[in-house]
């Protein structure tokens, strides 16, 4: 039986992709296999409903690398007769999908956001156009290679056990590419697109000094602040790491609140994936109350520090 | 050192519009220019040039528009340009863009280093670096922060979600990078008028020798603004309001912990 074969380096996104991988499996008729390399992961995605997972422990599997995992990958998908291949788009799953689709001539989508089967052919959305649009795209290859975007999906339920591990000698080229170290992120560093809340502020904010009363707010609501971009590279009231849209950061917080931000679809992509969006601004014609689920006409250096007492009290 | 830098043709896409009735975008008339990251993949190759010595070419693959897009590289400090063109190059996708690539820089001797932009600025599929390391049989170093060349070898520290990780790697490679490797050079008049006359090489598809498949890997069946499905609540009273929005602030569970 053909297969959906399943990975990713982190545990938890191979579970989003297995709970995928299940629906799309029953759908067109595939098993759903995963590539794991600890024994804990073996375990645990055949907990999750996986018929057969392949497994190896051979030293040159211990440690990720694009290209060795690429020739690792391939030969599981032959022995797994996978005829789609779901990989996690973070960076790692990335270069991994880019170097594993070369070397089996496959078609590859990146930063999948949806993936359906509709018609007898798998359907993916991606961002295209720097987010300025949405991609329909189709794989026309025998073999396809997905890479789907954390959080796109559930997670596959544990308590579903039915499969087996199959271990399987690999032959592969060590990487010759060394790691010296690994070390910690920057911690003061923001992440934007991690944050679950974000304060943004564009030009309609007056003076640099203003930015201390929108640092208290976005503390009061436990939020990150970000920025348009001529915020950042004009005026450089905050840091280049802070600008979300197109130049910058594409968010995907559960709350974002714009203060002074018109709109534009340069900034707009950035917000877009915000599950709820609030706006202040002073002018009723700002394109922003387009888009967003609470809009209020006001000037936000009236605002703010209104916003941040009650905040403040609610916590 | 010989460096090749690869780079993408693109839309500027701080110009990009959207037609409100159709929710596709607006690409007449848009000026093209290099991808962004690329250019500081450029940037990169052109600082390390300056301290080891060598050249460095800028090769890339389009429509025939390409040569006229290639002088900003060409005016920020690459030597020479390898371009393949052809009309139909216009609206290429990864695959195919990876073997034209890997076709030129077969075709040049002793490439010690090929550098690119972690992903294009308008598609940011982020394949073309492995495809391209995968078919020239090169190891890849992928979304790199920082870098230093040391005789052969190559250190890199590469900026990945939750952590950083330097390693090393012997020449040749290709790496990746990311926008905050650097701040790309803004070139200056003499050095725009300077780039007309430094040389160009043009291929065509035909020129390489390699097997380009028929057909596309990736069709796309739409490609359209997205619907945004919003509440639309509007507090057009001002200030006075504010409890209205303050109420929903917490109804989404902010300020409360």
């Amino acid at each position: 039986m053909a297969s959906v074969l399943v990975f990713s380096e982190r545990a938890s996104l191979t579970f989003e992709l297995l709970g995928k991988a299940k629906e799309l499996g029953g759908q067109i008729g595939l098993e759903v296999a995963a590539a794991a390399f600890t024994p804990a992961d073996a375990e645990a995605y055949l907990e999750r409903g996986t018929s057969r997972v392949f497994y190896s422990d051979q030293a040159e599997v211990k440690d990720f690398e694009a290209s060795t995992y690429a020739q690792a990958l391939a030969q599981i998908a032959q022995k797994a007769g996978a005829s789609l291949i779901l990989l996690g788009s973070t960076r790692r799953g990335k270069e991994l999908a880019g170097r594993l689709a070369q070397k089996i001539r496959a078609g590859c989508l990146t930063d999948v956001k949806s993936l359906e089967w509709k018609e007898g052919k798998v359907i993916g959305v991606r961002n295209a156009f720097g987010g300025a649009t949405e991609a329909t795209q189709v794989i026309t290859t025998q073999t396809q290679v997905v890479a789907l975007m954390p959080r796109a999906y559930e997670p596959a339920p544990e308590g579903d056990k039915k499969g087996e591990i199959v271990t399987l000698p690999l032959d592969l080229t060590p990487s010759r590419v060394k790691v010296l170290k690994r070390s910690e992120k920057d911690t003061g560093a923001a992440d934007i697109q991690g944050a679950e809340v974000l304060v943004c502020v564009g030009k309609g904010l007056a003076r640099q000094e203003d930015l201390k009363m929108i640092e208290e707010l976005a503390q009061a609501m436990g939020a990150l602040v970000a920025c348009t971009k001529p915020l950042a590279t004009d005026l450089k009231w905050l840091p280049e790491s802070r600008i979300v849209g197109l130049s910058g950061k594409i968010g995907r917080p559960r709350l974002a609140l714009c203060l002074g931000i018109s709109g534009q679809v340069q900034f707009a992509v950035g917000i877009r994936e915000a599950k709820t969006l609030m706006a202040i601004n002073t002018d009723p014609n700002a394109y922003i109350f387009q888009i967003t689920d609470y809009g209020m006409i006001a000037d936000l250096h009236q605002a703010v520090p209104q916003l941040t007492a009650a905040m403040k009290q609610a916590g | 050192m010989n460096i090749v830098v690869c780079v993408k043709q693109t839309v500027d896409l701080q110009q990009v519009r959207i037609r409100k009735e159709t929710r596709q975008p607006v690409l007449e008339n848009i000026p093209l220019t290099l991808s962004a990251i690329d250019k500081n993949a450029l940037e990169e190759a052109v600082r390390l040039k300056d301290k080891t010595g060598g050249k460095v070419f800028v090769v890339s693959a389009g429509p025939e528009t390409l040569e006229e897009t290639i002088k900003e590289a060409l005016a920020m400090g690459a030597d020479e340009a390898v371009l393949v063109t052809a009309a139909e190059l216009g609206d290429m996708e990864s695959a195919t863009a990876a073997l034209l690539l890997a076709g030129a820089i077969k075709r040049m001797e002793g490439v010690d280093l090929i550098l690119l932009g972690e992903g294009s600025a308008d598609n940011y599929s982020g394949q073309v670096g492995p495809r391209l390391a995968e078919i020239l049989a090169l190891p890849q170093i992928t979304y790199v922060k920082s870098m230093e060349v040391d005789g052969r070898k190559v250190k890199a520290v590469r900026s990945l979600e939750d952590f950083l990780e330097e390693v090393e790697v012997e020449l040749p490679a290709l790496i990746s990078v990311v926008s905050e490797i650097n701040e790309p050079r803004i070139p200056a008049v003499t050095q725009i008028l300077r780039a007309g006359r430094k040389p160009k090489k043009i291929l065509k598809p035909a020129d390489l020798s390699l097997k380009i498949a028929e057909g596309r890997s990736v069709e796309t069946l739409s490609n359209l603004a997205p619907v945004q499905e919003r509440r639309g609540i509007l507090f057009k009273e001002g200030m006075k309001e504010l409890p209205g929005l303050i109420q929903a602030l917490k109804e989404e569970g902010v300020g409360r912990k």
